[in-house]
């Protein structure tokens, strides 16, 4: 079974298919509930202490804002750690969305970047958009497992 | 126990920058709260479109239809906080026009904020003071006459100033350099009691504002202890002699500039801060210093002078200094190095800040360094009006201090 990153990363929808087919989201709650409860000197109370935007320096640079670098400190070692990626392009708000442009052009950016089986979709606008996206979802995932 | 000041937080980055716990504690620290105005997925489609704004970034689009729901008055706030990523370019269009919508279609105080992650509860809390200061105090804030004997001290980052008034008029004044804080205030005091010809102990009512205002202010039993941004506001527009209607403070300090833009005394939007001291009064000191002439000569001899001549940026201070000693080294004179020095403070302050708010007339210079004529023409060119520079000007924070104390008296 694969590790499978998923963008956007907060969508409920998309991390329970991928589980749903044995695979293993990575996912933007699965990140947070890590970073909250590892206990530790340094435990934020909310996701990010002040220390990861210097984390995030690893993917972006100091002239980049410390809001695109303190989420790539959360979602740079999951691309890294990935076996295979899904991005859906022009997601509605409700599927899952991702607060900053820039982060989300940077996190496909080296997703891609990877040598990693990457589905590329856009979100459906139609009911039968809507049963080929799914479709395609399910023989992304089947193929993966059958690769393993 | 006052109710705490609600203050609604549009925006976008500082959870994940490490600093809302900062944002969270200077609020506290003034007696208010910060919190998100609540909307539904549906609120956020429609006004973000009806807005207009084609952002990209998904928070900067709740921030606007969070910025609508605050000025429609579907969720209740005192005051708004607007705070985006330094150095982000998509988030300093929207600061910038959610600020001015916001300030354009209620009444709302407002201020913005670019923050990195090294943003500290500190660096934030005049601003949040000043906020909540309009917010709660807008009785005080109406005060228009002087009434009574009352002292106004302003503790200064570079001078202390203070100022005696009765009946509405100024009867001393005082200024020295701040060295140390406290001896400097009680100097300063004694030397406007001396020229009033009154004893500190007549005085009604003592207003403390600037750096060192809490320390100080304690120290003296002030009856009113208030940032400079509404303080300085009150003041500039009393010494004006416009008190009603628009108008915009500009106060080039020694240590930081303000730009605040004022309707009917009060402060709307503003900005504080600068990027370096080379934006600020210290550059002209070191300017004057460096010609080898007094601060107060630095003024009418750039006014001799062409800035044109002399290429001068002083964005960073080590930067400005070498560009004026080279152009010393380079043969060019005093009054051209002088001119061009003042120039390029006038320009950072007017490309780092006043850009930030809706520069309205009568333009109000205060402070130390609306005394250098230099600087004043400067600015005057750049932003193409005619600066107003009330008497007194030096001393605008302890004249807004005295001003709104008297507000103290009755209750004595």
């Amino acid at each position: 079974m694969a590790k499978v990153f998923i963008y956007p990363a907060t969508s409920l929808i998309l991390s329970d298919l991928v589980a749903r087919f044995g695979h293993t989201p990575l996912s933007a709650a699965q990140s947070i509930r890590e970073h909250i409860q590892t206990a530790g000197l340094e435990s934020p109370p909310l996701q990010i202490s002040p220390e990861d935007p210097k984390k995030g320096l690893k993917y972006a640079a100091v002239e980049v804002p410390s809001g695109v670098r303190g989420r790539m400190s959360l979602y740079g070692p999951m691309i890294e750690d990935a076996e295979a990626g899904i991005i859906i392009h022009d997601a509605d708000l409700a599927f899952g969305c991702m607060g900053c442009a820039r982060t989300n052009e940077l996190i496909i950016f080296l997703l891609k970047k990877r040598d990693i089986p990457v589905l590329e979709l856009n979100y459906p606008k139609t009911d039968a958009e809507g049963a080929e996206f799914v479709a395609a979802i399910r023989d992304f995932l089947v193929g993966l497992g059958r690769e393993k | 126990m006052t109710t705490p000041v609600r203050i609604a937080q549009l925006s976008c980055g500082p959870e994940y920058s490490g600093v809302q716990k900062e944002i969270d504690q200077a609020a506290k620290a003034v007696d208010a709260e910060i919190f998100y105005p609540d909307i539904s997925l549906a609120d956020i489609r429609r006004d973000f479109t009806a807005f207009g704004l084609d952002v990209r970034s998904p928070d900067l689009k709740l921030a606007i239809a969070r910025a609508k729901a605050l000025v429609e008055g579907r969720v209740e706030a005192d005051a708004v906080f607007i705070a985006t990523c330094f150095r982000c370019a998509e988030a300093a269009i929207v600061r910038n026009e959610l600020r001015r919508y916001i300030h354009e279609n209620s009444k709302l105080p407002v201020v913005s904020y670019s923050f990195t992650e090294r943003t500290t509860s500190g660096t934030l809390l005049t601003r949040m003071e000043a906020l909540t200061t309009i917010a709660r105090r807008r009785a005080l804030l109406a005060r228009e006459t002087q009434v009574g004997l009352t002292l106004g001290l302003d503790s200064g980052s570079s001078t202390t100033k203070a100022v005696v008034m009765r009946d509405n008029k100024i009867i001393g004044t005082g200024w020295l350099p701040t060295t140390d804080v406290l001896e400097s205030a009680n100097a300063t005091i004694q030397q406007a009691l001396d020229m009033a010809g009154v004893k500190r102990e007549e005085i009604q009512a003592v207003g403390t504002t600037g750096y060192g205002r809490f320390l100080v202010g304690e120290k003296i039993k002030a009856d009113l202890i208030q940032e400079e941004l509404t303080v300085n506001s009150k003041g500039a527009v009393f010494l004006a002699d416009c008190q009603h209607g628009p108008s915009t403070v500009i106060d080039i300090g020694g240590m930081d500039n303000k730009a605040i833009s004022v309707q009917d005394g009060i402060p709307g939007t503003f900005t504080m801060g600068g990027i370096c001291a080379g934006a600020s009064g210290r550059f002209l000191e070191m300017t004057a210093k460096r010609l080898g002439v007094d601060i107060t000569e630095l003024g009418p001899l750039a006014l001799k002078g062409m800035s044109k001549q002399v290429a001068m940026n002083s964005y960073c201070i080590v930067f400005g200094t070498q560009s004026l000693v080279n152009a010393l080294a380079a043969g060019s004179s005093k009054e051209d190095v002088a001119a061009a020095a003042c120039h390029s403070v006038a320009e950072q302050v007017f490309e780092q800040q006043l850009q930030e708010v809706d520069i309205r007339e009568p333009v109000i210079m205060v402070g130390g360094t609306s005394l250098i004529k230099g600087l004043v023409f400067a600015m005057g060119e750049l932003l193409q009006v005619e600066i107003v520079v009330p008497p007194y000007s030096q001393y605008i924070g302890a004249v807004g201090s005295a001003l709104l104390s008297s507000g103290f008296i009755r209750e004595k």
